[in-house]
């Protein structure tokens, strides 16, 4: 029978909560800028323009197409070579994830706007309002309303996704534990306490979600 | 784009085309409405009404003919250059549309539907606008439900909001497409009645409707298309009373042509 011996892990409390930093900071660089890409892939995914759309829907199919572990692989040692730029770990994963999540954050927004009923920006257009002035009043915040659950959840699908960076050598929790169990030989409850730790910072915010979902469904 | 007015017809309408598809639902349509004139569209559905309505502010745009409201008009059909964004919408601003369904935006109060146009579009002062906007709520009968969101109104309250809102942006015309038909029966009169006190006066008016009795109450001209044309038209009273088209005539038995209008029980 395994001996397990949790006190051990206390001395090295301080490489966790790096690693913890690391990765909640990870994810607020991912999260926004994964934002910002699927804002640009939704609204091209809408565009007017056939070019445009089918720019776009590549973007978007590339990245939900591949495992992120590949991306994260990918960016680091191919794009260097291809593009001729050097990018330290940090860059190339954190470019990897954005864009990988922004490929399903993009979804999520087209969804959310396509949702909206068609007679809402007729009746902006009737009062004479532009195809821009129509997003921004009537069909965003519609539309945002319901995209936000969606993307809470796909923002904590990204959190979790962070934990993959430790192939590339970038210190989150992770590969801060790794480092802690080859030092102490005890690799059971160093995994089973960073498992804990990414359980107690999403279980809430699952709740969170949760309980916006319902205050949606109630307020429509 | 601009050009000055020919006759004295607020809108004028030539040899207007539209196709969905291999489906022609206009065929060389054309239209006259005098400035304060009332004109009522009827006919069956998939007669093209709806979308002849639809081209006068241009919110489905024809393949071919013209459009002119006022004095702005606008070429279609081979060579002539698709209207841009901006010059569609100003062009908007002078044409009120109410809808079937209402259409009101359902994350603003009742107030901030009327004031969104002013605001938006006309770039209005916020308390100009809210003093425009309660007129023009006060003038529908519903100054008392400036605060409340659209998901708490009847239907019938519904739609006066919109008219409201149209209203709102002192339109030159204004286009009613079937503003009854999704209304209970009980609810159609309140709108009729803001309708026809609106025609009364002197707006110019061109209404989609299935409610013949208000049509030759209400309108002086009536026109009765099928399949994409204009199988007869005249003064609404002369038309429904005494059509001379058989097709005319078959499409009218269905209705009751006279007698009161609904009650308008809610209306000031």
């Amino acid at each position: 029978m395994y001996q397990w011996d949790f006190g051990i892990l206390w001395s090295y409390r301080w490489l966790f909560l790096n690693g913890l930093g690391v990765t909640v900071g990870f994810t607020v660089v991912i999260v926004v800028l994964g934002l910002v890409f699927g804002l640009f892939g939704a609204f091209g995914s809408l565009s007017r323009f056939k070019a445009v759309r089918l720019l776009a829907l590549t973007f978007i199919e590339a990245f939900r197409c591949t495992p992120i572990l590949v991306q994260l692989i990918w960016f680091y040692y191919a794009l260097p070579i291809l593009a001729g730029v050097e990018m330290t770990p940090i860059t190339a994963s954190a470019l990897a994830l954005s864009l990988y999540g922004g490929s399903f954050y993009s979804e999520i927004i087209r969804g959310g706007i396509i949702s909206i009923d068609k007679g809402q920006s007729e009746a902006g257009a009737a009062l004479g309002m532009t195809p821009g002035q129509s997003m921004r009043r009537i069909v965003l915040p519609q539309a945002i309303k319901r995209m936000i659950p969606a993307l809470m959840n796909q923002s904590i699908i990204q959190f979790k996704n962070t934990s993959l960076v430790s192939v590339l050598a970038v210190p989150d929790l992770v590969y801060q534990s790794q480092v802690a169990a080859h030092d102490s030989y005890r690799p059971l409850e160093t995994y089973t306490a960073v498992a804990v730790a990414y359980a107690a910072i999403l279980i809430p915010l699952t709740i969170l979600v949760r309980r916006g979902e319902k205050r949606l469904a109630v307020s429509e | 784009m601009s050009e000055p007015p020919k006759n004295t017809a607020k809108i004028e309408i030539r040899s207007l085309r539209k196709s969905f598809g291999s489906n022609e639902v206009l065929k060389n349509i054309s239209l006259d409405v005098a400035k304060g004139g009332v004109v009522a569209l009827i006919g069956p559905s998939g007669s093209g009404k709806s979308t002849l309505l639809r081209c006068i502010n241009l919110l489905v745009v024809p393949d071919g003919g013209s459009v002119r409201v006022g004095d702005t008009s606008f070429q279609f059909g081979e060579g002539a250059k698709l209207p841009d964004v901006k010059t569609l919408a100003k062009f908007r601003t002078t044409t009120g549309m109410v809808f079937q369904h209402f259409n009101l935006f359902p994350h603003m109060t009742t107030l901030q539907n009327v004031m969104e146009g002013p605001v938006t579009v006309r770039r209005m002062a916020k308390a100009d606008a809210e003093k425009l906007a309660r007129a023009q709520l006060a003038k529908v009968g519903l100054a008392e439900k400036a605060d409340q969101y659209p998901a708490t109104l009847s239907g019938g309250q519904k739609q006066r909001v919109a008219i409201a809102r149209a209203l709102a942006m002192e339109p030159d015309v204004m286009l009613f497409d079937e503003a009854t038909s999704a209304l209970d029966p009980e609810l159609v009169g309140e709108v009729l009645a803001v309708m026809q006190r609106l025609a009364s006066e002197g707006m110019t008016m061109v209404i989609v409707t299935h409610e013949i009795a208000f049509a030759r109450e209400v309108a002086d001209r009536l026109i009765f298309m099928r399949d994409g044309v204009v199988v007869e038209e005249g003064p609404a009273r002369q038309v429904i009373d005494n059509p001379q088209e058989a097709a005319t005539r078959a499409f009218l038995s269905h209705f009751h042509r006279t007698g009161a209008l609904p009650p308008a029980n809610a209306a000031p």
